[in-house]
């Protein structure tokens, strides 16, 4: 919201300066965007009048200008090929600086002539970018005042930004009298009496709304104008409307604008010879449409309201009028209209078609309930002072709208939520301050909020009020009290865990990625999502069009984009939601890393390695770990998801629960991801892993009780198929003797010579951990038969010879 | 006795002068060998009268105590030289590079989340969560955003498709639906932060389409406006570390909370640079607001008997300027070296006992 200086002082009387007052609207709420102060660098500028401009003795393209500055004559020479006698223009004098060329001018001689000053072009003074001649003023402009009075840029344009409750500050008025309650000066009154009808208005209301509809328009008022002379508005009017960016175009047309930002009155003109009989406000017709004041056509839907006449509409209520009707500059008779429509309806409608205006955002936050009154007589003074004619009675319309409410405040609430003591008395002044009306005292204060604040419906919007003029400053600040002398921990075991997973697989030498919750929705299907459900229906691109099923995707995305920057080893990481629904249920907690490329840089101390499927196990493996997991008890089954390597990949298992899945990934995805190295991920349930048991009985762990004697090592070779699963053969093995053998571990997995087609060799060592006696020779040579026999009987193992 | 004192001399000398191990044990079969002198001489021994073996017998001993000493120490002296010579001929270049153990790194994100959650841990704050697709109910309605109201299309919401009753989900605008689904399941007080993603359909160089938020809510039945401010100007101080950073508290509007403030902290650009604190200029980095009545009526809690206040600040925004980040954009695009540049070593955590500050 945009207003200048002078303009807020036509409703402020106010001796503070521009800081002040600056600094006073943000501590108020209504927040400083930016001062403009155009006229600030110009003052020393002035109007002259070039009495002779001659040729330049010595120099074709200059020219020696005696110019009357307002009282003296000063002598300038000038290159502009505009300068000429009897013109008039902007003089700089000797000393000025001159914004456009950034330095101070100086008393010189240009090629033998004497020059005094400057005649200016409108680049020279930053007001536009036109260089190409001195500014040339109308005749009647006053030689000696100076530019920026004339100009009417000496005025700083003052922008705000205005919260969405605060409707009343849409116009210059509301500011003036919230700054005026913060004691910044006093609100002048508003001359808004009625002017008297010289003729009943041959144009009245038709409201054509169903009977259970009546509530979209609930006053509207209207007059005729007769004989307006339509033409330039005043140039003080001007100069306010292009101060805040808008453009005059006529004063019926500007006058409704200036009332609209001066008082936050949205008003509309139609050309009364335009109109074909009564005007009609009703909801639209299927299929209905018109050509709006922004040269665009808009179907209706009958949802909207639209006002017309018998021949159609022509203006979305509250949002725009329409080119049928609309008043030019041939404009004499004139009908003005004075509405409140249904906010809700005007949010909707402008929303359907997207239509943005300055009525429409007034409407659309609720207008002064009684406008339709003051309002019409505002602009009837306005019109009548500016186009002349005369004024009709007004015809008023609309079943009203039942606005007033009164509000229970206690006092004592003031303190007990803001924490601030304001007395009754001072509470009561800054109520009345902003119009609001008090009865009652103490702890039964009624009060009634002035038309224009629908905002404010509730105890704690008038505490809000008392304090945000009191000041938000003069609260003390008060930190909060410590519940436990030592802090808890604001952690769950679970989030806790969430976590710990970052800290683990960063400790791996992966590094943290954090990618969008949404992707491409090609891409999605390939692993697994793409459900309608949830897909979005405002995407920002086609390229974020779906909740990610997995983050996978998202990082082999991310490699793709490292690989192309040459970045040759990647490992990241991302622990972050996937979603296979739209539920809170549907959203999981997944630790998912990949690394593509080499295990490391190469090294003189061994052979580059490709990371590879035992990589990424590795990876979900060191993870359960620290979440406490019980490894121990993980499974492998052959059975990840279709965006894996189907012989190089699994999921790890605890019971029937899958928590992770593991191993390369499926080159048809890499392919379509355009990478070229091989990649291998893991996907980890963070939320299925199970919670270590909560300890009943404190913190203390069991009792250590080693073994005293020796633990034997012995190492065994097994001759199997091919197919045969390493992890059944440990399993086996360590299963001979679970009291006996503490540990098992595969050494060598050899293929090839002296191990027969379609068989391989598998190397274990196993610990035997006896823990009442030392191991006999026997005791020995038995175990290592059980284990012989076990994994002869479990994997058609026998010993290698 | 001469003999003992010229076996003894000779064979000491020859001790001395065993140049390695193989001397050393040649002069030892010599002198206490089967065949060597000082066994000779104990032979001898038998032929003595008593008197004159005794004292002979001592002598001899004597000597041979004294070169099995001499034996002694000087193996020890050819063992270490030996050991030495090993050593050095064992040498490696120690200057080669070691071998490689790549260091991960913790994304600017969730090292502020985590430094943050350790400030309010303080507080007395936990740590809440809820769904990123949200029911138009907890995103918006019982926050107290009127239905087509301004304030909600300021929202920028991603939408899902309609279900059977034509209701839409939402990807949570903010964090601020789960002060509604904690108030709706635990009895104040409360005080709770959460940290968590959130989305809005906008997308420039300082707005994305994903974010995060933390959130913080406060409900028993004495918090005031007040304690809104110190919580929230300890924990500026805190954060930013700087002990007297200048925080602001000015009105603004949130549906959800009445009144309600946006806040401000100092800093200064002088020199083009920004720094924190100092200086006569302001950023804007977090809202708040004492959480409106309606919201409570809305969970289930009595506005009579509680109140409290709840903020929501940007988490980007807080990294950015605490660690000097200049763009938005490049946290969501996983560039490895902006990841290896930016982030934090795993085991930097913040901690009260270690500082907050990475």
């Amino acid at each position: 919201m945009k207003f200048t200086l002078k303009w807020l002082k036509e409703h402020l009387d106010t001796d503070a300066s521009l800081q002040e007052i600056t600094d006073a609207l943000t501590m108020l709420g209504l927040e400083l965007e930016s001062v403009e102060d155009r006229g600030a660098a110009l003052t020393a500028f002035t109007i002259a009048h070039v009495i002779e401009a001659k040729q330049h003795p010595n120099a074709d393209r200059l020219r020696v200008c005696m110019v009357d500055v307002g009282g003296e004559t000063v002598q300038v020479v000038c290159g502009a090929p505009n300068a000429r006698t009897g013109m008039k223009g902007v003089f700089a004098p000797a000393g000025a600086f001159i914004p456009g060329t950034g330095i101070e001018l100086k008393p010189g001689n240009i090629r033998g002539e004497a020059s005094n000053g400057m005649l200016c072009s409108e680049r020279e003074l930053m007001i536009s970018e036109d260089h190409d001649g001195i500014i040339d003023l109308p005749e009647d402009a006053p030689v000696g005042a100076r530019y920026v009075d004339y100009a009417g840029i000496d005025d700083p344009v003052i922008d705000i930004a205005i919260t969405p409750n605060r409707a009343d500050c849409l116009g210059v008025r509301g500011v003036a009298r919230d700054l005026a309650a913060a004691g910044l000066g006093t609100l002048k009154p508003l001359d808004s009496s009625p002017v008297d009808g010289q003729f009943d208005s041959p144009i009245n209301w038709q409201i054509e709304f169903a009977d259970d509809q009546q509530h979209l328009c609930p006053l509207v008022a209207g007059r005729y104008f007769r004989g307006v002379t339509n033409g330039p508005s005043p140039k003080w009017m001007q100069d306010r409307l292009i101060a805040v960016g808008l453009r005059p175009i006529s004063a019926l047309v500007d006058i409704t604008n200036y009332v609209m930002l001066d008082v936050g009155r949205p008003l509309h003109a139609y050309d009364a010879d335009k109109v074909d009989g009564d005007i009609i406000i009703r909801n639209a017709k299927p299929g209905e449409k018109y050509l709006a004041l922004n040269g665009r056509e808009y179907n209706f839907d009958p949802e909207m309201i639209v006002i017309g006449d018998q021949h159609g509409p022509d203006d979305l209520a509250g949002i725009m009028g329409g080119e049928r009707t609309g008043c030019s500059d041939d404009t004499t008779n004139m009908f003005l209209e004075v509405a409140i429509f249904d906010e809700t309806n005007v949010a909707a409608t402008g929303r359907k078609l997207n239509v943005l205006s300055d009525a429409r955002y007034r409407f659309e936050r609720g207008l002064d309930q009684i406008s339709p009154y003051w309002g019409t007589e505002l602009a009837t003074k306005l019109v009548l002072e500016i186009c002349g004619g005369t004024a009709s009675t007004v015809v008023m319309a609309g079943p009203g709208r039942e606005w007033q409410r009164q509000i229970g405040l206690r006092h004592s609430r003031i303190k007990a939520l803001c924490g601030v003591d304001i007395s009754e008395a001072d509470a009561k002044r800054i109520l009345g301050a902003l119009a609001f009306e008090v009865s009652g005292d103490g702890e039964t204060m009624q009060v009634t909020p002035p038309p224009w604040r629908g905002d404010i419906d509730g105890e704690a919007d008038l505490v809000e009020e008392i304090v945000r003029i009191n000041g938000f400053d003069k609260i003390a600040a008060v930190s909060l009290s410590r519940p436990h002398v030592i802090s808890r921990p604001a952690l769950s075991p679970a989030q806790q865990r969430v976590r710990k997973a970052r800290r683990t697989l960063a400790g791996r030498g992966m590094v943290e990625a954090v990618t969008f919750s949404f992707m491409p929705g090609a891409l999605a299907k390939r692993f697994g999502g793409g459900s309608p459900a949830l897909h979005l229906v405002n995407p920002i691109s086609s390229d974020l069009d779906v909740m990610r099923p997995s983050i996978l995707p998202n990082l082999l995305s991310a490699a793709a984009q490292n690989l192309n920057q040459s970045v040759t080893e990647i490992a990241l990481f991302e622990v972050g939601p996937q979603y296979a629904d739209d539920t809170p249920k549907g959203q999981a907690i997944m630790a998912t890393g990949l690394r593509i490329g080499d295990t490391g840089p190469r090294h003189w101390s061994h052979d580059a390695r490709a990371v590879d499927a035992y990589d990424a196990k590795a990876d979900a493996i060191a993870l359960l770990d620290e979440l406490g997991a019980p490894t121990a008890n993980l499974q492998v089954s052959i059975d990840a998801p279709d965006w894996y390597h189907p012989g190089r990949s699994g999921s790890l298992r605890l019971g029937p629960n899958v928590i992770a899945w593991f191993g390369e990934i499926h080159p048809a995805v890499l392919q379509q991801l355009d990478i070229k190295s091989p990649a291998v991920g893991f996907e980890l349930f963070i939320e299925r892993v199970p919670m270590p048991k909560s300890k009943r009985s404190g913190h203390a762990k069991a009792m250590l009780s080693p073994s005293p004697f020796q633990p034997v090592t012995r190492d065994f070779a097994f001759i199997v198929d091919h197919d045969v699963a390493a992890e059944n053969l440990l399993r086996s093995a360590k299963g001979a003797d679970k009291d006996l053998i503490s540990g098992v571990g595969l050494f060598d997995d050899y293929q090839g010579k002296g191990v027969g087609d379609g068989k391989k060799s598998l190397a274990i060592w196993v610990t035997l951990q006896p823990k009442t006696a030392t191991l006999t020779e026997d005791e020995i040579n038995s175990a290592a038969d059980r284990i012989v026999a076990a994994v002869a009987k479990s994997c058609g193992g026998e010993l290698r010879g | 006795m001469d003999a003992i004192d010229k076996i003894r001399e000779r064979t000491l000398a020859a001790i001395v002068a065993a140049a390695d191990p193989g001397q050393l044990d040649a002069v030892r079969v010599a002198a206490i060998g089967k065949k060597g002198d000082v066994t000779g001489l104990m032979k001898t021994l038998g032929s003595l009268e008593p008197d004159a073996r005794r004292a002979f017998g001592q002598a001899v001993n004597q000597l041979k105590d004294d070169v099995q000493s001499a034996l002694d120490a000087r193996r020890a002296v050819l063992d270490s030289a030996a050991l030495d010579a090993r050593l050095m001929a064992e040498r490696i270049d120690v200057t080669k590079p070691a071998r490689f153990q790549g260091q991960g790194r913790i994304h600017p994100i969730s090292r502020t989340i985590d430094e943050l959650t350790a400030i309010f841990t303080e507080m007395g704050f936990t740590v809440a969560e809820g769904p990123d697709i949200e029911t138009d109910f907890y995103n918006f309605k019982a926050l107290n955003f009127p239905d087509d109201h301004p304030a909600r299309q300021e929202h920028d919401t991603f939408y899902l498709p309609p279900d059977a009753e034509g209701s839409s989900k939402v990807l949570r605008t903010h964090t601020s639906p789960v002060q509604i689904r904690t108030m709706e399941k635990v009895t104040p007080p409360i005080r709770i932060i959460v940290p968590g993603r959130t989305f809005r359909s906008d997308h420039d160089a300082t707005h994305s389409p994903m974010f995060h938020q933390v959130e913080g809510l406060v409900i028993d039945k004495k918090t005031h406006m007040g304690h809104l401010k110190g919580c929230l100007i300890d924990f500026c101080r805190a954060f930013f570390d700087v002990d007297d950073l200048p925080v602001r508290f000015r009105p603004s509007y949130f549906p959800f909370t009445e009144p309600s403030a946006e806040v401000d902290i100092g800093c200064s650009r002088d020199g083009g640079g920004l720094k924190i604190g100092g200086g006569d200029d302001w950023l804007e980095i977090l809202g708040s607001g004492m959480v409106h009545p309606r919201v409570l009526e809305y969970c289930g809690v009595d506005p009579n008997e509680y109140q409290g206040f709840a903020f929501g600040m940007g988490i980007e925004r807080i990294t950015m300027l605490k660690y000097g980040i200049p763009d938005l954009r490049p946290f969501y695009d996983s560039d490895l070296r902006w990841l290896r540049h930016y982030g934090f070593l795993p085991l930097q955590v913040p901690t009260i006992a270690e500082g907050l500050n990475g």
